[in-house]
């Protein structure tokens, strides 16, 4: 890989590389996993004139369950290093699911949460996962910490809420309110394509009651698709055949897919609204069995 | 005592492969790992539309970059008379472009320097004025009378088509179908796509002014050819051109053709003399270089009503892109198509062919297969599973009806090939048999019930693999013959040589095996070295499955020189004459008295040390093979997959492959080789295209368009085996490299389409993504052509 001419930083303190970012106005890109970037850097449709390498601050490489439930992932907290946590495992099932379908698995042993996140590709997974749990990103610049919800974030395709001197340091999911339930669905021609479509549902319940319900898709619009508002109909409900299809028509009616290469802009929507179906009824059996 | 063969690495040995201890090292050396004194880097610019005209290009930047040492454009070139370079298909191709480009990612100029990074920058600096023209990207647009003439350099080309080609009986054919009970047709496209090896395309160039000696490393699967062919464009003399193809990351027939890359870096090197390396990246490899396929076929089947084959008719419509640089025999326009159907007992058949140039890269190369061969029996199987449908009958009981029986043998073709051995029904009751298809009716109806679509699908075909013989195979008019000397030294340890060039295929292991047969040469004691013209016989190199049914068969007869040697140098050792001697594995004895004898390492170091009168020392020699005939493997695949209705997503429940490739010479190998092909076979079926827009931009240029399968998705094989020995082949061997991604591909689709056909659906083409299974499912109408690149 040929890529154009960048200077390279590697500092090890989060303090060290705002300044950096701050000093340079815009012109330095952060590398944490590499693994959008570096194929830009190769294809040369990014050249930054500074690479700032964040892989050195050990303070960034964690993901932890703070005692009221709060789950919070630094900004060198690997795909990999979710797929295989123990800590999300039971606590988190839609960000568990979403971890084994993310890329592939030698994308995952280096790519990042954070990194993918701020990326902002509208096929990304994490971004999804993360509109449908209502989760936030941590900001950290000159004058301070920040704190941008999900939803604020993605500003559009590969673009996002951070300023030129901001590094996002952390991503935080807050707590369910009940128990957490979920999943991810991904419809992709290889592993490791880009998604054609991707549906993450994350419920919380209490008893057979849905006390909040969130939805986001991927790969079926200019950017992530927040369906928060569409599942938002089976709050207050228990899962049932008509309120499944009720949310899943709502949320296939939020996707805003194109035909391309990938399939039709209607195949894609009723690929939508059969994951979510899927989903939802996984969850109504698994939570019969357990009653 | 005989030696036991399978203990010193001989026939049937599945030895482990000598190569893998570099690669699996990566001590592997390949033309990016050498590097010469003194060497200068380029860096190919490429043109980012499909079809315009250059009104100019302004490299005066480029020379300004520091470190920049040449930059060269067609203005360049064609000062020296290498603008344009000769095709393997007699047309012309261009090096770099003068007049017009004419496929995105053409090559446009060429800036040499000092390192890779500094070649690059130089040419985003070079500024190229176009005057944009219409793109035509399929044979369709190709005929319209309006549109624009791609090849308007050539002097007699008034349209855009290639060639109007024609092989069969019409009249006969014409006849068969007039007494036809039933006429099955069916309209296919067999997609673009591409070998695509891990290693792209690559060369450097080294021209030493003082000895006149121009060294060329460089990613070959034919160096002799390459040899021959930059001695006729560079108008260097044959003797001072040498061509070395290191160890090479596949080919798949990618690195056959001559490139301009290497033309240009070789006029590079001459001109700075110094060595010049140019190594393609991926998406350059992928853009630009051979591809396969991209054929359409209308085929008809005329049959009678208990299932039998009367005639066969097939037009095929192909596009070769911008220029015409198909690497197949000179002989034949659209490769060895008219192989379709060989395996079937077919009276009357006629083909004809016509051959356009489009906006898009050049090569037709045959991506893993003899020459088009892939398509002829794809479009085979694909009428055969149609024709089945549309006769009511059975899949199975349908192609046992046809097939050429084992009595039949030698069998002529209604297109004129000789089949000359095999054993069709016993492969097909074999795979069937594993797959289980008596009890699938049941197990169909059983998943219906829980929501899924079951299909089987059958592919059955003989291929011809192992080009020449001479009188009727040769490129560029050198005859496809294959060579091998062997070198048998004083402790009988030994070198051979081959004029074919292993890229993935074993051939340090597998070579030595058949020495080690022949010989009792135990294998490790033989070292196998191909691919440097200096030192290699001459070759036609390795494709089309040719390597051991050529090259192979003259390793086993150069043995067999060394071993007529041999035993006149036993005869003097044992003081018995020559007649009196008898041959087992790795000695001769007396015969009647087979405790006196010699070993063939005893005979080796008499050669050297203890010559009768009369015989020259030494023992060494070499031998030419001329194959009499193809060789013709048979393969019987059988698929079984389940389809979600609801997505469209299909899965592979179990696939059964019976090859029959005659004697196997290290059966780890040719499994390896099966199942490397089968993998091959689902990406095509499944997920693998090149595409155009309308304005030819190439949708495939990257590996996130243009997919290859991982070990994730790719479903497992089970493989089989049956033995018909090749009766003309010196080791009773058939070619089978390519034996799976030929008749693969016909069994994937045809068991998804059995799953769905319930639906009034006669085909999708492939690839067979889900949604264009699921639109197939909702609407029961075909799918057919290339996925839309945009739509809305």
């Amino acid at each position: 890989m040929y890529p154009s001419r960048f200077a390279y930083d590697a500092p090890t303190t989060v303090a060290e590389a705002v300044a950096i970012l701050d000093r340079n106005g815009g012109e330095a890109k952060v590398l944490a996993g590499g693994q959008s970037l570096v194929p830009m850097l190769k294809l040369r449709f990014a050249s930054p004139e500074r690479l700032v390498d964040i892989n050195n601050i050990k303070a960034l490489d964690y993901h932890r369950l703070d005692p009221d439930g709060t789950l919070r992932i630094g900004a060198l907290c690997r795909h990999e290093d979710l797929e295989f946590s123990e800590i999300i495992k039971d606590s988190h099932p839609t960000l568990a699911q979403a971890a084994a379908l993310v890329a592939d698995p030698i994308v995952r042993t280096r790519g990042t949460f954070v990194g993918s996140v701020c990326h902002a590709d509208p096929q990304g997974d994490w971004a999804a996962t993360m509109i449908a749990l209502d989760g936030r990103i941590v900001a950290q610049g000159p004058n301070g910490r920040r704190e941008i919800a999900m939803r604020d974030f993605v500003s559009g395709p590969f673009t996002n809420a951070l300023a030129y001197n901001e590094l996002a340091v952390e991503a935080v999911i807050p707590p369910a309110k009940g128990k957490a339930v979920g999943g991810y669905l991904k419809l992709e021609r290889r592993v490791g394509d880009f998604a054609t479509a991707s549906v993450a549902v994350a419920l919380d319940m209490n008893g057979d009651v849905v006390t909040r319900a969130g939805c986001a898709l991927a790969g079926v619009g200019g950017k992530t698709i927040d369906a928060n508002e569409a599942i938002s109909v089976l709050v207050g409900k228990t899962l049932t055949a008509e309120s499944i299809e009720a949310a899943a028509e709502a949320i296939a009616d939020a996707a805003d897919p194109r035909t391309d290469h990938r399939g039709s802009a209607d195949y894609k929507r009723h690929i939508v609204k059969t994951f979510v179906t899927r989903i939802l009824s996984g969850i109504a059996r698994s939570e019969q069995k357990a009653a | 005592m005989a030696l036991d063969e399978l203990k010193i690495g001989g026939m049937g040995a599945s030895r482990r492969r000598v190569e893998d201890n570099r690669f699996i090292r990566g001590k592997g050396r390949y033309v990016d790992d050498v590097v010469l004194p003194g060497m200068l880097h380029m860096e190919i610019l490429r043109s980012p539309v499909a079809h315009a005209r250059i009104k100019s290009i302004d490299t005066t930047a480029a020379w300004e970059v520091p470190g920049v040492r040449l930059v060269l454009t067609g203005e360049t070139m064609a000062a020296r008379n290498l603008a344009w370079m000769p095709t393997l298909s007699y047309d012309t191709q261009a090096v770099l472009a003068t007049d017009k480009v004419r496929f995105q990612g053409q090559e446009v100029a060429a800036v040499i320097a000092d390192d890779p990074y500094i070649a690059k920058d130089a040419c985003s600096r070079i500024v190229v004025e176009y005057e944009s023209l219409p793109a035509i990207v399929n044979p369709v647009q190709a005929q319209d009378p309006n549109a624009p003439l791609i090849r308007d350099d050539k002097e007699n080309q008034a349209t855009n088509k290639i060639f109007d080609w024609e092989i069969g009986d019409k009249e006969a054919t014409d006849r068969a179908f007039a007494e036809a009970d039933v006429v099955s047709t069916v309209d296919l496209h067999y997609p673009r796509s591409h070998p695509s090896p891990l290693e792209p395309c690559g060369s450097i160039a080294d021209y030493d002014r003082a000895t006149g000696k121009l060294t060329v490393y460089m990613t070959t699967q034919a160096p002799h050819i390459i040899r021959a062919a930059v001695s006729l464009v560079a108008e260097l003399p044959e003797h001072m051109i040498r061509i070395i193809s290191p160890d090479l990351g596949g080919g798949f027939g990618n690195k056959v053709p001559v490139y301009p890359g290497y033309v240009i870096s070789i006029l590079a090197s001459i001109l700075t003399e110094r060595p010049v390396k140019w190594i393609e990246d991926k998406s350059g490899n992928l853009i630009s270089t051979g591809f396969g396929r991209d054929v359409y076929l209308q085929g008809q089947l005329a049959l009678r009503k208990d299932g039998k084959i009367l005639g066969m008719r097939m037009h095929t419509v192909s596009d070769h892109g911008a220029f015409y640089a198909d690497a197949q025999p000179t002989k034949f326009k659209i490769g060895l198509m008219h192989s379709t159907f060989a395996a079937y007992d077919v009276p009357a058949a006629h083909l004809t062919s016509e051959g356009f140039y489009t906006n898009k890269a050049p090569g037709g190369v045959a991506y893993r297969c003899s020459f088009r061969v892939t398509e002829a029996m794809f479009f085979q199987e694909r009428m055969m599973h149609a024709a089945a449908n549309d006769l009511g009958m059975d899949q199975a009981d349908f192609r046992r009806v046809n097939l050429v029986k084992d009595d039949m043998f030698p069998y002529r073709t209604a297109f004129g090939f000789l089949t000359d051995s095999g054993q069709y029904g016993k492969c097909l009751d074999v795979a069937l048999e594993a797959i289980g298809y008596d009890t699938f009716k049941e197990e169909q109806e059983e998943a219906r019930k829980r929501g899924k679509l079951l299909g089987i699908g059958i592919s059955t075909m003989t291929e011809p693999l192992g080009a020449g013989n001479s009188r009727e195979y040769d490129i560029l008019g050198i005859k496809m013959f294959d060579s091998a000397e062997l070198r048998v030294h004083m402790t009988g340890k030994a070198i051979l040589r081959t004029g074919a060039k292993t890229q993935g295929q074993g051939h340090e292991t597998t070579w030595a095996q058949i020495v080690a047969h022949e010989l009792g040469i135990p294998a490790d004691d033989i070292v196998v070295e191909e691919g440097d013209t200096d030192t290699a016989p001459f070759g036609m190199g390795t494709y089309a499955s040719r390597s051991t049914p050529v090259a192979g068969a003259a390793v086993a007869m150069v043995a067999r020189k060394i071993r007529a040697k041999a035993r006149k140098i036993a005869a003097h050792l044992l003081e018995v004459s020559e007649e009196d001697i008898e041959w087992e594995l790795g000695r001769f004895y007396v015969r009647g008295n087979e405790e006196r004898g010699v070993t063939i390492q005893d005979c080796a170091l008499a050669a050297y040390s203890n010559v009768p009168d009369g015989l020259e020392p030494g023992l060494e020699n070499v031998a030419y093979y001329d194959p009499p005939n193809l060789t013709w493997p048979f393969a019987a695949y059988v698929c079984k997959v389940e389809v979600d209705p609801q997505t469209g997503v299909w899965d592979v429940l179990k696939f059964v492959a019976v090859d029959d490739c005659g004697v196997r010479i290290n059966p780890m190998i040719v499994e390896g080789q099966i199942m490397g092909g089968l993998t091959e076979a689902y990406a095509m079926a499944s997920m693998q295209y090149i595409t155009f827009d309308e304005e030819g931009n190439c949708i495939g240029s990257n590996y996130m368009d243009y997919l290859l399968p991982t070990a994730w998705e790719t479903p497992g094989f089970e493989l089989h085996e049956v033995v018909t020995p090749c009766p003309h082949h010196p080791i009773g061997a058939k070619g089978i490299g390519e034996c799976a991604t030929v008749g693969g591909p016909a069994a994937f689709v045809n068991a998804v389409m059995n799953a769905i056909e319930h639906t009034g659906v006669r085909n999708v083409d492939m690839p067979l993504m889900p949604n264009r299974v699921y639109e197939a499912l909702q609407t029961g109408q075909n799918v057919s052509g290339m996925p839309p690149v945009k739509g809305d």
